[in-house]
């Protein structure tokens, strides 16, 4: 083997040195911050993704050093790779910024934007999307396009309507299970996810679709409509898993276990697949050996609340009062109806309702 | 008399058959390439020749060819890309139907250029009975030599096999057709890398348009100069046209691309003038997907220059105030047809054949689409002019594939060039349901200043 090969690119005026064959995304993820372009499908743990969103196009205002001549056309970063010498235009290029937000309009256009009700809000890469680099009105006035249900089974929910097929979850059932049984169908916007015919996923790591999948398409159903993600306090926890790794990230409430996804970085990648014995049955906090909690970016919603290296002011109540502790006039929970001690959100069957803090 | 090097047999009876063809001289060409020539040599005249490919896209056939990766122990495929999908262009099926033993033996030696052994014939689903005529037609070919194990004794095996599609536009792009070819969804795929380095199954693969394969047979017969001396400059040969819409003479013409596209239009050897006596409105050139252009910018140039039928003098202008050559699909339309209605027509269509992969197409089309039916119908508003406008800019270069571009062509052409019919559909919401714009003002002299 010779030596390894080292081509020096340019992005946004930041210089790195990557191996040959990395494609410009990875590149400018090395260099990090507002260099790196967004990416909604593409997923560097899966194999043959990206190239379909085009919210990653870059504009390459220099060849190679071989080759100065720019390229004609915006390309997609993530399945370009990098040559010796080459310069990038990201954020710095008026033509890029343009082409993505015309990108963002495009995907938000049939997108149902039911954020307020949806299960992915907080996490949702779109989201985040249209924040960066969408325009706030739409100019689309016609009905969003609708779907026919399908049933996935008992673990997974699909709301198509919110779909921006980036076939992630296709390429997640196609590499980790042996056996794919959902994909898409049909064709241009018409194009759904679903099983031919109505079938249940019922593979063992067929889970990990929730994970990957950039907007609420996909979502957990034994967690679907229990709390928002930001209310919950991801926590780093591990078991020992015959099938995976058992390396998880716990999202609780007190001890309550919410829900079980696998532990992500900070592309919003998954760095371990996780079975679904782990994610959807181990759903007590006595079934999990907790590492301590989860960091997360502070920029995120879900850090809201979550106050990292912050001093919080001192108590004083003892000192004034001649060392007495405040007097509690009553049990809340005695008194209200809801959040109830005895009630546990989390087993409950499907989403809470009214009834269950009542009865 | 023009000449015709592909067609000029097509009108003896039964030449589809075997023995008529070989009768008439057929597989001469073949014998010629295989036993006096070398791959290389062959090779070397399809580059003389200047044969550029009949697609749509006219990249040099011999340039294309030379690129095919030639990995040891690889087996390399060659593709006829049969999927003649796009709207107005129907030539591929004419060969076929009429002269399948000239594509068969066109297959053979650029087969025996590519040193491929297995060939593909992807034909689309809706030409249904086409595969039938092809199927007999390499059985008769391999019954007489022309085909399979040790052929003519030179050791070159060649297999042809007919695969049919299933009815979708978009497999007509050279990588969703390898994609359809290897039986998956037929979604295009992300170039680099390219098919001649990683096609059909990872194997290095061209695909070629059929009537670029056919064109190798009169290539190798006549030669490589001789070739490349009809026809004018880079556009060299012949050219088939599918000439349909409001025209006396619909048909397949094969053209040597010297005269004008008034002559084409007009003279009875070709379209015959316009039907019932009209007037000529505004014509696409290539095919659906490139831009139209009204009647005064057809037949002269911006600068007020002949427009000749050939690559060079169709695109003259650029964008601008040019169109394309194409895929040679030829659509006249007269002064009673409404270009908004036309243009939502193929809105339409590139919305329904979009495969849904990447985003600005397959949202952009729709959309598109949507508008152009309110202005159609009478809803728009003068703001969906622009906004047309910014959209088909959004999608353009955009996308994977050339279809998105192919979409948002002819509406930025329809725009650009009859902005004041749409604003007059959109100021006369009722009149325009039972009224036409007309020819207007399309078919006027264009003013060329005077440069001292």
């Amino acid at each position: 083997m010779s030596e390894q090969q080292f081509f020096k690119v340019i992005i946004d005026n930041v210089s790195i040195d990557v191996p040959a064959g990395t494609t410009i995304l990875e590149a400018a993820r090395k260099i990090g911050g507002d260099v790196a372009p967004p990416a909604m499908c593409f997923y560097s743990k899966l194999k043959g993704s990206g190239g379909k969103c085009r919210t990653c196009l870059v504009e390459v205002s220099k060849g190679s050093e071989k080759d100065p001549r720019p390229m004609p056309k915006l390309v997609a970063s993530c399945r370009t790779t990098v040559m010796d010498g080459m310069e990038v235009k990201n954020i710095t290029s008026s033509k890029v910024t343009d082409a993505r937000a015309g990108v963002v309009e495009f995907l938000l256009l049939n997108h149902p934007l039911d954020c307020p009700i949806c299960d992915q809000a907080g996490e949702c890469h779109l989201q985040d999307l249209s924040y960066e680099h969408g325009k706030a009105g739409t100019r689309y006035e016609f009905q969003r396009r609708t779907f026919k249900k399908h049933n996935l089974g008992p673990y997974i929910q699909l709301h198509m309507t919110r779909c921006i097929l980036c076939y992630r979850c296709v390429y997640t059932a196609d590499q980790l299970t042996n056996s794919r049984s959902h994909g898409v169908l049909d064709r241009g916007d018409h194009a759904e996810i679903a099983t031919f015919i109505e079938n249940n996923l019922e593979n063992d790591f067929i889970g990990n679709v929730i994970d990957v999948c950039p907007v609420g398409a996909l979502t957990d159903k034994t967690f679907r409509f229990k709390n928002r993600v930001w209310f919950l306090k991801p926590l780093d926890a591990h078991r020992d898993c015959p099938k995976c790794t058992g390396k998880v990230t716990l999202w609780n409430r007190g001890d309550e276990v919410f829900r079980v996804t696998a532990r992500k970085d900070e592309w919003g990648e998954v760095e371990d697949w996780i079975c679904n014995e782990c994610r959807f049955d181990k759903k007590k906090t006595s079934d999990w050996v907790i590492e301590g909690p989860r960091n997360i970016s502070r920029h995120s919603v879900i850090s809201q609340g979550h106050y990292v290296n912050t001093i919080t002011s001192q108590e004083t109540f003892e000192a004034v009062n001649e060392g007495r502790q405040p007097k509690l006039l009553f049990d809340i929970h005695s008194k209200s109806d809801v959040n109830k001690t005895g009630v546990s959100l989390s087993l409950i069957d499907g989403p809470a309702v009214s009834t269950d803090f009542t009865s | 008399m023009a000449v015709k090097l592909l067609l000029d047999k097509a009108h003896i009876p039964n030449i589809r058959y075997y023995d008529v063809y070989r009768r008439e001289g057929g597989y001469t060409s073949l014998e010629k390439a295989l036993t006096s020539m070398t791959p290389e040599s062959i090779l070397e005249e399809v580059k003389k020749s200047g044969l550029r490919g009949r697609g749509g896209a006219g990249f040099p056939t011999g340039l294309k060819w030379s690129f095919i990766a030639k990995p040891e122990g690889v087996p390399r495929h060659l593709v006829c890309n049969a999927d003649e999908s796009e709207p107005g262009t129907f030539k591929d099926r004419y060969l076929m139907e009429f002269l399948p033993h000239l594509l068969i033996e066109g297959l053979v030696i650029s087969s025996f250029v590519l040193g491929s052994n297995a060939t593909y014939i992807y034909i689309r689903g809706e030409y249904a009975w086409i595969p039938d005529i092809l199927e007999q037609a390499i059985s008769e070919a391999k019954a007489n030599g022309w085909l399979g194990k040790n052929i003519l004794g030179t050791g070159f095996d060649c297999e042809i096999y007919v695969q049919r599609g299933a009815g979708a536009y978009i497999c007509g792009e050279e990588t969703a057709l390898i994609e359809s070819l290897e039986g998956k969804r037929g979604n295009p795929r992300i170039k680099p890398p390219f098919p001649a380095i990683k096609g059909v199954w990872d194997r290095p693969t061209v695909v070629n348009n059929v009537e670029t394969l056919a064109a190798v047979v009169p290539i190798i017969r006549i030669g490589g100069e001789e070739y490349a001396r009809i026809g004018v400059g880079r556009s060299s040969g012949t050219k088939l046209m599918s000439a349909c819409g409001n025209i006396n003479k619909p048909g397949v013409y094969e053209i040597d691309m010297t005269i004008s596209v008034e002559e084409f239009i007009y003279s009875d050897e070709f379209c015959g003038g316009i039907a019932n006596g009209k007037r000529l409105k505004a014509c696409i050139p290539g095919g659906s997907s490139v831009p139209i252009l009204p009647a005064n910018l057809l037949l002269k140039t911006a600068k007020g220059e002949t427009r000749y039928m050939n690559y060079e003098s169709l695109s003259d202008g650029g964008f601008a105030t040019g169109s394309m050559m194409g895929s040679g699909g030829f659509i006249v339309l007269d002064e009673d047809q409404c270009i908004v209605k036309h243009t939502f027509t193929l809105a339409r269509f590139y919305r329904h054949e979009s495969c849904g992969q990447c985003s600005p197409c397959r949202e952009g089309t729709g959309w598109m689409e949507k508008i152009l039916k309110n202005i159609d119908t009478g809803k728009g508003k003068m703001s969906d002019i622009d906004l047309l406008w910014d959209i088909q800019s959004k999608i353009e270069g955009n996308t994977i594939c050339p279809l998105g571009d192919a979409a948002a062509w002819p509406v930025a052409a329809a725009i650009r060039h009859f902005r004041d019919e749409f604003e007059w559909h959109v100021k006369n919401p009722t009149t325009c349901l039972t009224k036409n714009y007309g020819i207007a003002h399309y078919a006027d002299e264009i003013h060329v200043p005077v440069i001292a």
